[in-house]
Formats: C-alpha cells, structure tokens, sequence
C-alpha cells in the first residue's frame, strides 16, 4: 500500500508546475499578458485532462493511505477540470471589459483547481482539509478579485470570515472524529466503525460538525448566508466559477466521506442530510422569487439545487450516488449556459445585472433569449431537456429506497422554483424591449452557449454513455 | 384479416407522425429572407407538414383494426437502458382517436392562424408543430417515463402560446396555466416513479398487470388524479381554464380545448383504471359528485358571462364533467360515452373557438353585448354557428348527443340521483347555448360597427366547414368510432372488473386504512 507511487498524482503535479511556472511568467510580464495566460491555463488544464484520460482508472490508494485515485475520483476530476475551463473561457473577456486582466487570475482558478483535485481523492481527514482550504484560499482571493469595487471586497471578506469559521468547525469535528476512532484515515475510520454496534455519540457529535462545514462548502441551509452576497458581489466571472465548479468538489467529498468511512453511521447523517436537502430545497425556491438581481437569483437557485442533488445521498444507494453525480453534471451544463448569457449582459459597457435588464431579449437578441429559455425550462424540470431527467434519477433513488414525503415535498419545491424561472422567460418573451446589449459576442461564449444548448436538448436521445459512466464511477465508492 | 397497411410492420408511422413536425420545425428555422418572404414560407411550411401528418393520419386509420383490442402499430426500442426504459409507441382503440383529432386540429389551428398571428410568425408556427409533436406522442407512448416527457412537455409551447400571442391579461394566464399544471403534473411524477419500483418497469401494458397493494393504490391514485384532474379540468381545480382560453389566441384556445384537456380524460383511462382498480372503484363516488358539481355550477357560471370565450371556457368545463363521470362508471356505455364525448367535443368546443375567433377578428371584441343581429350580414356565419351551438347543446344528430348520452346511460346504471342531476346540466347546457346564440346572431342590431362585419370568408369556411361536416357525420353515424373503441374498452372493463372481484374486501375500506403511511414491499426483481 505504502510504495511511493506519484502517478496517481500526475494531474495534480502538472497543473502545480504550470501554475508555478506561468506565475513566473506574470511576474516578469506583467499584465499585459493576462490573456496568454489564461489561454495557457485552459491549455495546461485540457492536457490534465488527457492525462487524467490516460491514466489507469483502477482503485489506487498512495502516499500512505493518504490519497485515492478511482473510477469516481477520476470522473469527478474530469468534471472539474472541465468546469474551470469553461469558466476561464468565459473570464477572458470579461477582465478586459472590467479592467482588472491581472495575471494572478487564471493562475488563481488553477490553484484551486488543484484544491478541488485533492478534496475528491482525499482518503484521510488531514488531506480533505488540506485541499479544501488550498480551493478557499484561492476563491477567497477571486471573490475580491476587484478591488476597486466596494461590493467585491464585501464580497472577499463575507466569503473568507464565514469560510474561516466554517474551516474551523470541520477542524474541530475532526479532532472529535480523532479522538473517538484513534484514526483520520478513511479506511481505518470505516473499519473501526463498522465494528461496533452502536456508533459512539462523540463520533455522532464530529460528523455533525464536519458536516456544517462542508455544508458551508456547498452553500446548503443553514449554512447559505454568505452565497447571495457573494456570487452578487464577486465579478460576474468569478460568480460563474463559484456556481460551476466548487461545487462539484465539495459534492464529491461529501459523498466519499459519507459513503466510505461513515457508511456505518448512515443513519445518523441521514438525518442530518434530509434536513438539509429539504431546508435547501425550499428556501432555494421560495427565497428567489423575490430577487431583482439575476446573480443573486442564481445563487438561490444554486442552493435549491444542492438541495436536490443531496436527495440522492440521503437516499443512500448506488442508484442514489449515480443520480447526484448525474445531477451535478446536468447542472453544470446548465450553470455554464446561463453565466455565458449572464456575463454578456453589458450596455455601454456596462455590466447589468438586474432581471429587468432582459427584457424583450427575444427581440433584441433572439438567439441568446432562446438559449436562455432552454436554460430556464431545463432548471425548472421541463421535460424533453435535461435538466428533467438530473431531476427523474434523484426521485427515483429517493422513491426506490421509500422516501416518499422527501420526494413529494421536494417536487413541490421544484414547482415553487418554476416560478421564478419562468419569470425570466416572462421578462424575455413577454415584456417590451429595452435597449439591445453590446453586440460582441467572442467566440469562447458562444461556445459554450452551444455546447450547454445542444447538450441539453440532445440528452434525450442518447444518454446511455453518459448515465453509464456517472453510475459506474458512482459505483467505485460502493465497493 | 390483415389488410395491406399492416403488412409492412416495420413502418413506423406513429413515430413518424409524432416526430414530422418537428423536421418541419427544423426546416421552419432554416428560411431565411425578407421578414415577409420568412412569414410566408413559414406559414407554408407548417401548413404542408400538418397536413402531411394528416395524411399519415389518414393511413394510419386505415390501417386501424378496429376489431382487435390490442395495442396496433408497436414500436419498441431501448431508451435509458440502464434504467430499462424503452421508447415503447403504440395505439389501441383508446388512444387511436386522439391521434387522429390532434393530426386533425392542427392544420385547422394553422389556417385560423394565417391572417391573425401577425407578429414572430415564424415562432408561433414553430410553436405549434411542436404542440402537434408533444400531442401525437403523448397519446401514442406506451412507456410511462416516454409519456410524462410528452405530457409535460406541452407546458413549454403552450406556455409561449399564451404569454406571446395571448391577450392583454396573457402573462398572468400563462402562469397560472404553467404552475396549475406542473404542480399536479409532478405529483404524477411521483406516482410513476412508485409504479416503476413497484412493477420494475416503466412499460404501461405491462404495468397494467402489475398488482399493487390496496393502500398503496389509494396514494397513487391521488397522485395521478392531481394530474388529470387539473388538465381536465374538474371542479374545483378549473379556475385556470377560463383565464387561459380567454387570453390565449385563438388557434391557442382552439387546441387547448380541442386536445390538450383530453390528455387528462385519457390519463384516466390509460392509468388510473387499469392499474389502480381498487383506488378507482374506492373515490369514484367522489369523481360523480365532482363531476356533477362541474356540470351543474359550471353551467350556472356559464349562463352569466358576458364574454364569449369564458362562456365556451366554461361549458368545457360542464361538458368535462360527462367525461369523468362516464370514465368512473366503468361501464360500456360510460366508457364510450366517455371517449365519444371528448371526441365530440374536441371538434366543438374547437368549433366554437373558432366562431368566436372570426368575429373577434372583425371587431376585436368578445363582449357578447357588443353584438347582435349578426344573421342580417353574417347568414353563413350564422348557419355554421347554428350547427356547433346545437352540438354543444346535444341535440340528437349531432355528434354531442351521442356522447352526452351514452355517458348518461352509463351513469343510470350505476347511481341514479347522480345520473338524474347530471341531466340538468344537458337542460342548463342548452339553455346558456341558446341565450348566447340568440343574443349574437339574433336581436337588432345596436352596433354599427357589427352591422358592418363581412360574412364568412373562403379560408373560414374552408377551416369550419370540415369541423362541421365531422360534427354531423358523427351524430349520424357514431358506430364509426364507437365500433373500433369497443373492443378496447371491454377489455378495459373485463380487467378491471376481474381485479375488483379478485380483491373481495375491496368494498370494505375505511378512512382509517387511507391514513396509514403505505408499508411497501418491493416484489422480486423489483428492485433496481
């Protein structure tokens, strides 16, 4: 088990090197070439990705039980690395128009990146804390990232304060985990308690806090404060990477940590979790309805969905893990469409960001307006699109394992959600034109735009590979 | 036996006439041009592949055995195959109808359209081939997952329909319409999603032989009847109705009445009975009263409208209300009734959609008191609206006699006060029917403005007339649909009735068994 093997870790090192290496690169530059190292970054990121593709997906645990690499990490991975080249694609731009192309950025979304990579094959509560606060330190610095504005800097220090607390209450759940296992090794946790009969309720007592702090991660009730004041006030492309992409991670390493060593416990999370997912459920839908802000309306949205994808892991089955995996997958899909949308609302550039900035977009822009009600009706559950199918899988794991009252209450969430994403539809289809947005549209959005539209509307007729590779890497935590 | 048509067993024509209109669709985006030209060539576009589909239509009923009750035309491929869904299409004597009337409406719903919808042209034909795809499918899937897909996915074009091309008051109807039915829709969801862990399969034939514990019905039923009755729509739950049929456009209004409201009726008899037939037996003293309330209050309702569209909106509430009252009576005449009734009235309440649609084109208003006289200038106009008010009314020879009859019938065997009240509402029918006929065609002629309306214009006549001519041919001769649905619902009947005996304290249930929280137990291989 313990021979120093790194290759598990190629992805994780190449992408440190380039970090590490562009950052010199910016510093002896400057700024000016901000755009050539986020490019770089993509690059450096795609070729991660092949590298990731390239490896050999079987179960390795390395670095003394430190680090797992498996079919589920390897598919998360992939997913993240994927979303933050989305979201650099989307930034490029974006730091021209708001005059902050610093080159720290991209090399920013890298490190945590590589953060992200390490919280989904942490196999040991010193590794998953580790990672995590390498991904936090570097979005703390992204969500300030525009120091000349006001709401920015609010944006950082909400985010840090509260991130720093919640980084607290997961150290001291794992010092309670410590002192009633003997161990912070995942495998050594999961043995010792599955042996027992009864789960001790200092363990019971550390998992609770563990889970606030990641719940803090994934921005689920109670721990959402911070998320409508952060993606509204964090630059719109540093909001697209906080909706896309951490997500995934922190999602990741709540389902290795509750399938793999607290499997024991389930039925003390699973409480926990229920909570949690219906409370996110619900104040995601009913809190939106009454957000002008487009960006805060979708950070409600992103805690509703989180609510959802968490139906699955209260479910607590194969079926359940391979429908959040899915879900999450579905959900970024969807998540990149909109900020694609969202990021070019720009007048005289100007970014807007209040909904009635869409109005009457189906005249103006009649091909983004379409693309954004794809979008709408996919988040909402509107059946032949995605987003309904992300949504069937989580409810038929919950129903499959009899969670009737979850299930029903949390459909009916989704129609209080409906709403307000009708509302935007409404706005664009309904209302009278306001003046058009700047034209430019480079081709990085545009690319996304349609990748996110096709993807959406083409998973219907062929998404076996697809939900095959989410449930067999879901499977890899099952074993 | 076999005819010709049903030799060449590999032609998919149900996939083909569910999935035509969307290439149409397709090509519909591709034109490009001067807006005019794109207008033009849209509206042509959409009008050749509706009437394409027709034309399969045509075929497909043909083709139809009616003397066999099985499912005809089946389809069968893998879909989500490692949830084993399947993309199962198929039609028996239930469902072939359905196809037909909404391969039927769509083309009239283009022509009535052609001079009215005047701006984004080319989305509101895009719009309703879609309409056409989703009806299509919905009534010929035979899997409950592929079903739900089309039956949900109506929301997105209508929804469009109303919000865009809709009245002044069209953002609020078209939410209420949306969410109306989303919330009843999801719940369904559930319903389906049980169904599947409990059978193992997501294939409705197969479903229907699935037995299913009797609390666990009575939970699913409530859940499926959230659904249907909301798209029905049954009192109480119609309120959306009105509001949506009075703001959408016409050619909107049109198919909405004409179709999408017999999803529910047909969700009733594709879902409800044959899998949960000890739930159905237990609430349908609760759908006759419903139904009888529908009936007798909606027409109250309808008597004292002063908008045309309301008051049609509101008889399709009452005439509704035969339908579920057949369908729950589960008897040969009921369930005929039942199917012949929505059949009926999806041509007349389409009809009368459109009668009001030419005058509103004229004078832009719905006000009935704005109106009067109208035989004096209008005779055409008055002699095809003679034919739809009498078919709404039930007058025997046209095709609303029929129906309302049979269900009757069918209710007189089962519970007599029931069936004694639900009269009424054919007497109350006939009575808001021709006040509103003799308040718009009859009487002087105050408005100038309406003195002045031209008759019936060629397309106009060309869109009613057919309508017309259907009401009439199926009020002579109703054994052309009753003969090839018969076989169907006595297999219907014959398996719902095996299961009620089946299940002998099936009478007995309490409130008190309603209450528990079902005990499930997954049957072997049921689980995933």
């Amino acid at each position: 088990m313990s021979d120093f093997n790194l290759i598990p870790l190629l992805p994780e090192i190449f992408l440190s090197m380039i970090a590490m290496g562009l950052l010199i690169v910016g510093v002896s530059q400057g700024n000016k070439v901000t755009p050539v190292i986020c490019w770089a970054c993509a690059g450096g990121l795609a070729i991660a990705a092949l590298l990731l593709l390239g490896m050999n997906w079987d179960t390795h645990v390395v670095l003394n039980g430190m680090f797992v690499f498996d079919q589920f990490a390897g598919f998360m991975k992939l997913l993240i690395i994927l979303g933050l080249i989305t979201a650099l694609a989307l930034s490029v731009q974006y730091l021209e128009q708001e005059h902050m192309a610093r080159f720290e950025y991209p090399i920013l979304v890298v490190l945590a990146g590589v953060g992200m990579m390490m919280m989904v094959s942490a196999n040991n509560l010193l590794a998953l804390y580790i990672g995590l606060e390498l991904q936090s330190l570097s979005l703390y610095v992204l969500a300030a990232f525009n120091r000349n504005s006001l709401r920015s800097a609010e944006a950082g220090i909400k985010y840090f304060i509260l991130g720093a607390l919640s980084s607290g209450m997961l150290l001291f759940g794992i010092s309670l985990i410590y002192g009633f296992t003997g161990s912070i090794d995942f495998t050594v946790i999961g043995q010792s308690l599955g042996g027992l009969e009864t789960i001790p309720f200092g363990v019971t007592f550390g998992l609770v806090f563990i889970l606030a702090g990641l719940a803090f991660k994934i921005s689920a009730v109670p721990f959402h404060m911070w998320t409508p004041d952060v993606y509204q006030g964090a630059p719109t492309c540093v909001t697209a990477l906080f909706a896309i992409v951490p997500k995934v991670a922190a999602m990741a390493l709540l389902m290795r940590l509750l399938f793999d060593p607290f499997m024991a416990a389930q039925e003390q999370w699973m409480q926990i979790i229920y909570f949690i997912s219906l409370a996110s459920m619900a104040l995601g839908a009913f809190a939106a309805i009454a957000q002008e802000n487009i960006k805060r309306l979708l950070a409600y949205s992103s805690i509703g969905n989180m609510g959802y994808a968490l139906i699955g892991i209260v479910a607590g089955s194969p079926e359940g893990a391979g429908a959040v995996v899915l879900y999450i997958l579905i959900y970024m899909v969807m998540t990149a469409g909109v900020f694609a949308i969202v990021i070019g609302m720009r007048r005289e550039n100007i970014a807007a960001e209040q909904i009635s900035d869409l109005g009457g977009l189906s005249k103006t822009h009649p091909v983004q307006a379409y693309a954004m009600a794809i979008f709408m009706f996919s988040m909402s559950g509107i059946p032949p699109l995605a987003g309904f199918f992300g949504k069937l899988f989580i409810f038929q794991a919950a129903v499959a394992q009899e969670f009737y009252i979850l299930a029903t209450l949390g459909i009916l969430t989704s129609v209080v959600a409906a709403y307000y994403y009708l509302r935007i539809i409404k706005v664009m289809f309904f209302d009278e034109a306001v003046d058009g947005f700047d034209q430019a549209m480079p081709f990085a959005r545009r690319a996304v735009l349609f990748i996110a539209v096709v993807f959406l509307l083409a998973f219907i007729i062929r998404p076996e590979a697809i939900i095959e590779s989410a449930q067999s890497a879901a499977s890899a935590l099952f074993i | 036996m076999v005819t010709g048509f049903r030799d060449m067993v590999d032609f998919p024509i149900l996939s083909i006439m569910t999935f035509l209109p969307l290439a149409g669709v397709f090509i519909i985006l591709m034109i490009r041009g001067e807006a005019e030209d794109v207008d033009r060539n849209a509206k042509h576009m959409a009008l050749y592949t509706s009437l394409f589909v027709l034309a399969f239509g045509l075929f497909l009923f043909k083709g139809f055995d009616g003397s066999s009750a099985d499912f005809q035309f089946v389809e069968k491929v893998q879909w989500f195959s490692s949830f084993g869904f399947s993309y199962h299409m198929g039609v028996d004597g239930i469902s072939v109808f359905f196809v037909l009337l909404s391969a039927f409406l769509t083309p009239i719903c283009i022509i009535a359209s052609w001079d009215s919808i005047k701006t984004r042209v080319k989305e509101f034909m895009v719009a309703f081939l879609m309409l056409e795809c989703l009806m299509i499918g919905t009534f010929c899937a035979l899997d409950s997952i592929l079903f739900y897909v089309f039956f949900e996915g109506v929301l997105i074009p209508m929804f469009l329909i109303i919000g865009v091309w809709g009245g002044p008051r069209r953002v609020y109807s078209a939410y209420k319409f949306f969410l109306y039915t989303l919330l009843g829709s999801v719940l369904m969801l559930i319903a389906l999603l049980t169904l599947y862990v409990q059978g193992g399969t997501t294939d409705i034939p197969a479903l229907m032989d699935v037995d299913i514990a009797k609390n666990m019905q009575l939970w699913l039923w409530l859940a499926f009847f959230a659904s249907f009755a909301v798209k029905m729509p049954m009192w109480p739950v119609h309120t959306w109705l009105p509001d949506a049929h009075v703001e959408a456009p016409t050619a909107g209004s049109v198919i909405l009445a004409g179709v999408l409201l017999k999803m529910g009726g047909y969700g009733f008899l594709r879902f409800s009975l044959p899998m949960l037939p000890d739930a159905s037996l237990f609430f349908a003293p609760m759908v006759f009263w419903l139904s009888v309330i529908a009936i007798v209050y909606t027409s109250l309702v309808a008597l004292v409208q002063e908008d045309m569209k309301k008051l049609i909106a509101y008889s399709s509430v009452a005439h509704m209300g035969f339908v579920t009252l057949g369908i729950f009576t589960v008897t040969t005449q009921g369930v005929e009734g039942a199917i012949f009734q929505m059949l009926s009235h999806g041509l007349i309440s389409a009809a009368l959609f459109l009668c009001v649609g030419v005058v509103y084109d004229r004078l832009h208003t719905r006000e009935i008191g704005r109106y009067g006289g109208l035989v004096n200038n209008m005779p055409r106009y008055a002699t095809v609206f003679m034919i739809f008010m009498l078919g709404s009314v039930g007058l025997p020879g046209t095709s609303g006699f029929v129906g309302e009859f049979l269900t009757l019938v069918g209710a007189f065997q089962v519970d007599t006060i029931i069936a004694a009240l639900a009269t009424t509402g054919v007497v109350l029918g006939a009575v808001y029917m021709l006040l509103l006929y003799r308040r718009v065609i009859f009487g002087p002629q105050d408005n100038k403005d309406a003195a002045a309306m031209a008759d019936l214009n060629i397309r106009e006549i060309g869109v009613l007339v057919p309508l017309a001519l259907l009401v009439l041919w199926l009020g002579v001769f109703p054994t052309t649909v009753t003969d090839r649905i018969a076989p169907s619902v006595d297999k219907l009947i014959r398996n719902y009735e095996a299961d009620i005996n089946a299940d002998p304290v099936a009478e007995k249930t309490t409130i008190e068994d309603v209450i528990i929280i079902p005990n499930i137990i997954i049957p072997e291989g049921g689980s995933l």
